[in-house]
């Protein structure tokens, strides 16, 4: 039972709370008021002036989910096969980036892709380069930001999965006239589908809902919904609109979701 | 597949393995391992657990690398070709069925992977199935099948390709002992049907008995004696075979007195004996078999008159255990020399304590080629 109070207090509870909220409004001076319970926001938040942002969003978490699995993935696979005692602490370095914030890490980036930073200064140094390359403020570094970030979320369940693969699989795959790559795709690839999934899932979601890579890598030019929903609450302070604008991203992220996995189930079982 | 071979005639076997020794780190798997197999046969490595008869198998399968040696599949050298290389198909222990597919697509994985189109790679999956007796199971998943089904899965998905050798790794070894007796026949009968050489490893000597062409019975990783079934039981060279297979009582001796066609041996229970032997040499220290089968019991009342002699040995029931078609008795000799004897039920009953004679014909007391020692060691 513990278990379920820890999930109605620290899910449920917030889930809800935003809710209740998404239904108020604010009044003149700006106080939120819950009394009358509207669903105008929500039809402020169908705005087709969203839809930029929305689609970046996508965009930044869709190509951060398939790079931090054609990364993660061989990782993982390496780690399980080859670790071998060392297991464990290699997935401890994998994690190592956590030990300091994602805020701090973020800066850190910047530091080293901006035009006079250390990426830019090496190259003109060793006169690879003549000017500096525009690194920061673009896709690539909103991305590069997002998967540093968010592949330790890849590789753990690729890895719990690739390492619970009974070999013998893939050996009876090789005695089938499967070739080392026909054992792969034919055996080993289907068989860690469930921590492809999850490892796309613990990537993709919190991808979507990140602003503060996009917001310090991105530049200020850079929207994207996570990012609308943060300034609605902070510098806009309507936390009724924003709550509203937070639970469809999140309606349309499960939505989304379940479609995802249930066409990789028909894929499996079919 | 079809191999590309030389044909030497009948000189040139389905496998031969020459002195093939696995390491791994300090434990020597498998050693020099010399073997030949002929086409069409069913070839059983038999050994208790541990003694290096998986890997033999991983190593014809490709499976394994061999520290030193060699394998030929029909005078062609296989040993460092990869698993997918070669003309042999495996069915593995715990059979290793692919839990994302179902029946017929764990049957078709091979014929796919080598190119057989759709069409073709299903009507022969349906085919082997038939054969196995799961036709219309096609579209089962693994886990909704029993694990004799799963048994039946494994060997089709190994015969379909036709390989010219099937390697089967104790394939009955999880089911229970009735579906075990039921598929032995079945594999035998599936094994004479398609004609391809089978190596089958097991550690039930009852099994290989069974089904094998031949045996080769392994020990510590090497090779203790290779033969039909019948050889094994009657002619085992060693303590070690003439213990596994089948049961049986080994008598440390020394030979007291020799004639022409046989001997006096003296056990060192204090016993005397006689075995039928021709090379024997007074002095020599032997190790002698006696099956509980081959030893005749009777009341002692009968020989009261006799002195003790070779010819018999007068001895006490110890314990009697029935065992629906036989009696088995333990006894203890005069010199104190414990003894298993398997009598007919039809013949005189004994109790716990009776006072009997025990004897046996000098042909059925087979020198072994080992010294006693290793009889000490095995049975430690
Ligand atoms: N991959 C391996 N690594 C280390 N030792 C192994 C390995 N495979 C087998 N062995 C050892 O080799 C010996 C023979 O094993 P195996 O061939 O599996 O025996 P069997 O099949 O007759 O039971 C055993 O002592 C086993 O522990
Ligand atoms: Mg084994």
């Amino acid at each position: 039972m513990p278990g379920v109070l820890w999930l109605a207090a620290l899910f449920v509870a917030p889930l809800v709370i935003i809710a209740v909220i998404s239904l108020g409004s604010l009044d003149d001076a700006g106080h939120l008021v819950l009394g009358q319970p509207t669903l105008d926001n929500y039809a402020r938040a169908l705005q087709p002036a969203f839809l930029p942002a929305f689609a970046k969003s996508l965009y930044y978490a869709t190509t951060t989910t398939v790079v931090s699995l054609a990364i993660g993935y061989p990782v993982a696979y390496w780690i399980s096969r080859y670790g071998g005692r060392r297991k464990i602490a290699l997935l401890v370095l994998v994690m190592l980036p956590f030990w300091t914030s994602y805020l701090i890490r973020s800066y850190a980036w910047m530091i080293i892709l901006r035009d006079n930073g250390v990426v830019n200064s090496a190259l003109i140094e060793t006169g690879l380069l003549a000017d500096p390359i525009q690194m920061l403020n673009t896709d690539f570094s909103v991305i590069l930001g997002m998967v540093y970030g968010f592949l330790p979320f890849a590789i753990l369940p690729l890895f719990v999965s690739i390492d619970r693969l009974d070999q013998r699989l893939v050996q009876a795959g090789r005695d089938l006239y499967a070739s080392g790559r026909g054992a792969f795709l034919h055996v080993t690839l289907p068989l860690t589908m469930p921590g492809i999934v999850a490892a796309s899932l613990l990537v993709f979601i919190p991808a979507l809902g990140d602003w503060v890579t996009p917001d310090l890598l991105g530049g200020a030019d850079t929207t994207t919904i996570a990012k609308i929903v943060q300034v609605i609450f902070t510098s806009g302070r309507d936390w009724p609109y924003g709550s509203a604008l937070g639970f469809m991203l999140m309606g349309v992220t499960i939505v989304g979701t379940l479609a995802g996995l249930r066409s990789l189930r028909r894929e499996l079982i079919g | 597949m079809s191999v590309p071979f030389e044909s030497h005639g009948e000189s040139v076997p389905e496998i031969r393995l020459s002195n093939l020794t696995k390491r791994f780190g300090d434990v020597v798997a498998v050693d020099d391992v010399s073997l030949t197999i002929g086409s069409g046969e069913f070839f059983s490595l038999l050994g208790p657990s541990g003694c290096g008869k998986t890997t033999t198998l991983r190593m014809l399968g490709g499976f394994d690398l061999p520290t030193s040696g060699r394998i030929e599949l029909r005078g062609r050298d296989v040993t460092r070709d990869p698993p997918d290389k070669r003309p042999v198909n495996m069915v593995f222990q715990s059979y290793a069925l692919f839990p994302h597919l179902d029946v017929a697509g764990n049957v078709a994985f091979g014929l796919r992977r080598r190119g057989v189109d759709r069409r073709e790679a299903q009507q022969r999956t349906g085919e082997i199935l038939d054969k196995v007796h799961l036709a219309g199971y096609e579209r089962r998943r693994i886990h909704e099948l029993s694990g004799g089904q799963q048994q039946r899965v494994a060997l089709a998905r190994a015969l379909v390709n036709e390989p010219q050798v099937l390697l089967l790794d104790e394939p009955l070894g999880a089911l229970d002992l009735k579906l075990r007796k039921r598929l032995q026949i079945e594999l035998k009968r599936i094994q004479m049907d398609v004609g391809i050489t089978f190596v089958y490893v097991t550690h039930d000597q009852e099994e290989a008995l069974t089904m094998s062409d031949r045996i080769a019975v392994m020990h510590h990783g090497r090779i203790q004696q290779v033969g039909r079934p019948d050889d094994l039981y009657d002619r085992p060279t060693n303590s070690f075979v003439a213990d596994f297979i089948g049961s049986t009582n080994l008598l440390g001796g020394t030979i007291e007195a020799v004639e022409p066609t046989s001997a006096i041996v003296r056990l060192n229970s204090g016993d005397r004996c006689v075995v039928a032997t021709t090379g024997a040499r007074p002095g020599q220290t032997i190790q002698l078999s006696v099956r509980p089968e081959s030893i005749g019991i009777s009341g002692a009342n009968g020989r009261a008159a006799d002195p003790p002699g070779p010819d018999y040995l007068p001895a006490q029931v110890e314990q009697v255990a029935y065992l629906g078609s036989a009696v088995q008795y333990l006894v203890r000799t005069h010199g104190g020399l414990g003894l298993t004897v398997l009598a007919g039920k039809n013949g005189s009953r004994f109790a716990s304590g009776d006072a009997v004679a025990l004897a046996w014909s000098p042909a059925d007391a087979l020198i072994l080629g080992d010294r006693a020692e290793a009889v000490v060691e095995e049975a430690s």
